[in-house]
């Protein structure tokens, strides 16, 4: 090198050996499931990267997934079983053993199934093994169980669910590699980050157009061509327009509408009787049509079938009906519908809602697509091609988390059935194991009869009511659930309310329960609306005999949560990398659209503290309780050796159980088989996962494709190969519709009526989300929502040395015009005010916030202690959380009721419908720079060897530079 | 003072990075992902003071900034990613006192050697880009090497031989090649997007290439800015039957 020095020229080493051993596993930074290997080196993680065989990732990481290193040697583990000493959420423990823990929380659940079952309420967080505990409920015979769904993203799933069988989130993609114009409503960073990125980055390149709806430019949003700055909540209002100008110049895809979708079925119209809304049955039950063939009345379901979709037709029995599409069409061509009046409703100028739905219908229809592939009907009738109209869309949190969401991710999927774009080339994508029937077969378990001393449910808690008779409620209409869901307040709640549960098992109501057991949710926290209140009634006391309002609460995480201090028992949980896990088919699978994929998480490393994973603990104590499906004849655990054994050898139906891969006893089947007792081994040779590619005449027209359908049926994802009907007229909705308006033997106490009656609307309608009312921006002008930052999973990123430093604290996001109007600039201190509460905040400004909008990111604001990190640490101090001033109740009704602040069909969570007024702090209210509210802080856990002031993770690993290492290395490939 | 190698000539190699802002989505695991490699790696630690305190900060050899241009709903929302751009006439090598800096003669990589660097810290000021990191806990200047001990490694795969963040980034919005080679797929990228410098004006003469966006599709539609859907005429306020266009079709399931 030259130089004016006389340095030794470096030596460098270009070969080191990364590490000592690899090991495959799926990530769990967030929800994504990413295939990554992990390298070793002396038993410490060198090194964590994608694995490039992997179905999902492809090879990728993102930012959380690199830092993976970090959560596992958080200082905020846990590490042994913990006993409150002192007053609950003060943070006091003493640690046990797990015998005794185990003991402890065993002999309180048994005397729990021995009385009344349901006084046991489980409830799991962001569980990737609901398979697992909706089944340990079932087994228990508590009807109070779901995961977070009910405060996630139900609203997706009910809609897609209901409407075309399978849904957003993560369950289907867009068709990446050929569609030509992407709409994506309300996602920042989402269900399915890594693939999101990677689809967006293959559709830019192609000259794709991409179109985001988001009121805050970040993220995707950024690289959009095309940002539409909706009002938070208008999205549905915009999506009708859409639809409104698609019909008007009928610019639908009608024989697709026939074939696939539920428009020619006849709907009875016949105003005040029992059945005035549903559709018209043969004497079978077969649903209608009018066929043109015959100028006769004929099953719809028929192939060959010529079905009318407009015109009025007489059934047998003298009454009236008319296809559901003309229901539709008559609807939405309405003024009601038009680009000016959704303008009003979502601030989308009307001008630009004529032009996408010109572009719409432009991408649709003159860039179809057209591949020579042949495949086969359901009818079985060969077709020599398959055809696609190149639109796609995806949807997510900014649609379900308001209370108008249900209805809107069905306005979206009516506009993607109306231009034929479902399933089909360029479109938007199944992902096996959906399309399943709309809505699926399961019914939620738990009717007053069904929940019995030492009884196992007869179903599972959770599904998807069809009619009134599938609610769980008692004679007089009142709720069963300690959430309320699948109650009147929330009929089609099928992921449950888990945001209800704390606030109603305080209350006692709809009664009171004796222990919570939960897994993974910061409940008291940012998993929370009114956070505050909810703090308090974890602590509240019974005035009379001086107990705990909610009598027990057992919890379960790895971490130093802010949930952990309300325990009463802390069962410890073990990191991603030390513990056995599944992606399984019966759960959340990581499939693509064009093939089914399963996978486990295998230990990378052996936990150095006293700490055993979740689910090998609940199979434990399921064992102790003597549960059925976990305990042998003679009384022994059936899965001794935790959730690997169970992985392998439980089946859910004959040959079927929770992984795919490698069953039967060789190993030879894929699907269903019998148990093979090596199969883990069989899926760690292959990278931890399992994938089937499907031939390409099954990729296409999977609800309606035979050859793709009977493999489905074979594979126990559907119950017969029938063909899937899309419902863009719901039949369940008006069947609750009647219930409201008196007909039929069950039906909605009178304070509940007029509200089923309203939202229970057959076809997808937009109203202002329920916080909203007129007057409002009188006084509480501003949305105010939050958006997930890239880096960062909910609460879990704050522990992590690396992620921490790209976002140690939180502002308040404002545009920049409305807030210089305001008398506002960058920095300043406001109050952000609710009907519920106020919050104090700084401020920024910004171009790409939509005016009316006010936002955060997502779960920065910590409390004080909390994930051991300093008491005074940025995140508790100058962080907030939005949730404090989110009530869990909307604002009560005149006779004084207050139902949850949730969408009124599914129950999910309506955190976007929130509504706020800025106000400028004073000077000295502004004079600490801290965030309000502030709470005690919670004791930061002691004994955590990387609490340390300097962090110089990976210096041991540093490679030796010499000549002869290099040489060593270089031959060692 | 340190001298540089001499200029790269055709058929030398000049190693770097183009990076795509059309596809950043400032998702930060180029960032992550290359701290994760880089602490365990040739310049490893980069420590973190102060963790889980109240100021916490560590070395980093790429970070990712947000930033609007622009005013207005035309504004845009930028992510850009910062590395050493591994300049050609490195201004952080020239004022070095000890040789430390060093720009390598077979690949134009700059590096700093440790055990020469006193910590003087002329080199940081001397970066107009802001690439050099310090570590204050061993007292030495620490920066990207462009995963030197990646790109070469033959204990990797011939295609994971890139540096971490081009290997990582989810939005394929990173690429490492020969920026001295016309016919690199780098160069070629460089040349059809309109890969430019980052502040070329300031003459050191930077090897990694940003792709500026690509022209946006906002109302760019053949049909155009005004575009819209023609009613059916059988939508006049005075007929019948505004179904009148669908009673007659003759559709098959």
């Amino acid at each position: 090198m030259p130089g004016d020095f006389l340095n030794p020229e470096e030596q460098i080493n270009l070969s080191p050996q990364i590490g000592d051993e690899t090991k495959t596993s799926t990530c769990y930074m967030c929800a994504c499931r990413c295939g990554i290997k992990v390298h070793l080196r002396d038993g410490q993680i060198r090194y964590i990267e994608g694995n490039k065989d992997h179905p999902v990732n492809k090879g990728v990481l993102c930012g959380k997934g690199s830092a993976g290193i970090m959560q596992h040697y958080s200082p905020a583990r846990l590490t042994k079983p913990l006993r409150r000493v002192g007053e609950r959420g003060a943070g006091h423990f003493e640690e046990i053993e797990w015998d005794d823990a185990l003991q402890i929380v065993s002999a309180r659940l048994a005397k729990i199934r021995a009385r009344d079952p349901k006084k046991l309420a489980f409830f799991t967080g962001r569980d990737q093994s609901q398979a697992l505990t909706g089944w340990w409920a079932s087994q228990f015979g508590t009807p109070n169980h779901a995961a977070h769904g009910g405060f996630c993203s139900v609203n997706m799933a009910a809609a897609g669910l209901y409407t075309i069988g399978g849904s957003f989130w993560e369950f289907g993609e867009p068709d990446w590699e050929s569609t030509e114009y992407f709409m994506m409503f309300g996602v920042a960073e989402d269900h399915d980050s890594n693939p999101i990125k990677m689809g967006l980055s293959t559709l830019k390149k192609r000259g794709a157009k991409f179109v985001s709806v988001n009121p805050v430019k970040t993220g995707y949003s950024a690289i959009a061509d095309e940002w539409i700055g909706i009002k938070p909540g208008g999205d549905g209002a915009f999506v009708l327009a859409l639809i409104h100008e698609l019909l008007r110049a009928d610019k639908i895809d009608l024989d697709y509408l026939v074939r696939y979708t539920n428009a020619p079925w006849l709907v009875i119209k016949d105003p005040g009787a029992a059945d005035d809304g549903l559709f018209a049955r043969g004497p079978d039950g077969e649903e209608l049509c009018w066929d043109a063939n015959t100028d006769q009345i004929a099953d719809a379901r028929l192939a060959g079938v010529a079905p009318k979709i407009v015109g009025e037709v007489r059934l047998d029995d003298g009454r009236t009906a008319v296809p559901a599409f003309q229901i539709m069409a008559e609807r939405y061509m309405d003024d009601t519908y038009s680009p000016e009046a959704a303008a009003l409703r979502s601030g989308v100028p009307a001008h630009h809602i004529r032009r996408i739905a010109a572009e719409l219908a432009e991408a649709a229809f003159d860039k179809e697509i057209i591949l020579d592939v042949e495949w086969t009907d359901w009818a079985g009738r060969k077709h020599d091609k398959m055809i696609g109209r190149p639109v796609s869309m995806h949807a997510m949190r900014g649609i379900s988390a308001h209370s108008n969401g249900f209805h809107t991710c069905r306005a979206i999927h009516v506009l993607q059935m109306l231009l034929g774009t479902i399933d089909v080339p360029g479109g938007f994508r199944y992902k096996p194991p959906f399309p399943r029937p709309c809505p699926p077969p399961q019914k939620p378990a738990g009717k007053p009869d069904e929940v019995k001393p030492d009884t196992i449910l007869p179903g599972p808690p959770l599904g998807f009511p069809t009619s009134p008779a599938d609610l769980l409620i008692d004679e007089k209409g009142a709720a069963q659930r300690i959430d309320k869901a699948y109650s009147w307040e929330a009929p089609v709640s099928a992921h449950g309310l888990m945001h209800m549960v704390i606030t109603n098992a305080w209350k006692g109501d709809p009664y009171p329960i004796d222990t919570l057991f939960m897994f993974m949710a910061n409940m008291s926290w940012n998993s929370s609306m009114n956070t505050s209140g909810v703090m308090e009634m974890l602590t509240d006391r019974d005035g009379e005999t001086g107990e705990y309002k909610i009598p027990f609460i057992v919890y379960s995480d790895a971490f130093w949560s802010e949930t952990v201090p309300y325990a009463d028992i802390v069962l410890p949980d073990t990191t991603y990398l030390e513990r056995w896990d599944c992606i399984s088919l019966l759960d959340r699978p990581i499939c693509s659209a064009d093939g089914p994929a399963d996978a486990i998480r295998q230990p990378v490393v052996e936990p150095d503290r006293d700490v055993r994973p979740f689910q090998s603990v609940l199979l434990d104590l399921g064992a102790r309780l003597g549960l059925p499906g976990m305990t042998n004849e003679d009384g022994s655990p059936k899965y001794p050796g935790g959730y690997p054994d169970y992985l392998v050898n439980h089946e859910r139906a004959p040959g079927i159980g929770p992984l795919a891969g490698w069953r039967g006893e060789d190993g030879g089947s894929e699907g269903t088989g019998a148990i093979n007792p090596k199969q883990l081994d069989r899926y760690i040779e292959n990278g931890c996962f399992w994938s089937h590619d499907f031939p390409e005449n099954q990729r296409y027209y999977k609800h309606a494709n035979r050859d793709y359908l009977e493999y489905a049926a074979e594979s126990g994802w559907i119950g017969s190969s029938d063909q899937i009907v899309m419902q863009l007229y719901s039949e369940p909705m008006q069947k609750f519709r009647l219930a409201a308006q008196g007909h039929g033997d069950i039906n909605p106490p009178e304070q509940h009526r007029m509200r089923v009656n309203g939202y229970f609307d057959p076809l997808p309608t937009w109203y202002r989300p329920l916080e909203s009312h007129d007057g409002i921006e009188d006084e509480y002008p501003f949305y105010a929502l939050t958006q997930r930052p890239m880096a960062m999973y909910h609460s879990w990123g704050s522990q992590n040395a690396w992620l921490r430093q790209i976002h140690t604290s939180n502002r308040l996001y404002m545009n920049r015009t409305k807030a210089e109007l305001e008398g506002l600039k960058d920095d300043d201190w406001v109050w952000v005010i609710s009907h519920h509460s106020r919050i104090k905040v700084q401020i920024r400004l910004m171009e790409g916030t939509q005016q009316d909008t006010v936002w955060t990111w997502n779960a920065i604001g910590k409390r004080s202690g909390a994930w051991n990190l300093d008491t005074d640490a940025p995140e508790a101090k100058k962080g907030f959380l939005l949730n404090h001033v989110i009530s869990e109740l909307l604002p009560p009704k005149e006779n004084g009721y207050r139902y949850s602040n949730s969408d009124p069909v599914t129950g999910q969570a309506a955190w976007y419908d929130l509504r706020v007024r800025i106000e400028k702090a004073d000077p000295e209210e502004a004079a600490d720079a801290t965030t309000y509210p502030q709470f005690k802080a919670q004791p930061t856990r002691g004994g955590h060897s990387l609490r340390d002031n300097i962090l110089r993770y990976g210096g041991l690993f540093k490679p030796v530079s010499s000549k002869a290492d290099n040489q060593d290395n270089g031959t060692g490939a | 003072m340190t001298l540089l190698p001499p200029r790269a000539k055709p058929g030398d190699r000049k190693l770097g990075l183009v990076i795509d802002l059309d596809t950043c989505v400032g998702c930060h695991a180029c960032a992550v992902n290359c701290k994760e490699w880089n602490t365990g790696g040739h310049s490893a630690p980069l420590p973190d003071h102060d963790p889980y305190g109240t100021d916490p900060n560590g070395v980093w050899f790429n970070r990712v900034h947000t930033f609007e241009a622009g005013k207005g709903t035309d504004s845009r929302t930028v992510h850009f990613p910062r590395s050493c751009l591994h300049c050609e006439d490195a201004a952080c090598v020239s004022v070095c006192p000890t040789g430390a800096s060093y720009k390598r003669d077979e690949d134009g990589i700059v590096l700093v050697n440790e055990d020469a660097c006193i910590g003087c810290k002329l080199c940081s000021w001397a970066c107009p880009y802001g690439a050099r990191e310090y570590d204050s806990d061993s007292g030495v200047m620490k920066k990207c090497t462009l995963c030197i001990d990646r790109i070469y490694n033959e204990n990797l795969e011939e295609e994971d031989r890139v540096p971490a963040c081009v290997s990582t980034c989810p939005a394929s919005a990173r690429h490492f090649g020969d920026l001295n080679d016309p016919e690199s797929d780098v160069s070629q990228l460089v040349k059809e997007r309109g890969g430019q410098e980052l502040m070329p004006e300031l003459g050191y003469k930077p090897v990694n290439r940003y792709l500026p966006p690509r022209a946006r599709k906002r109302e760019q539609s053949p049909s155009g800015v005004g575009a819209k859907l023609e009613p059916l005429v059988d939508l006049a306020p005075n007929r019948d039957n505004k179904f009148l266009r669908w009673v007659d079709r003759v559709l098959s399931r």
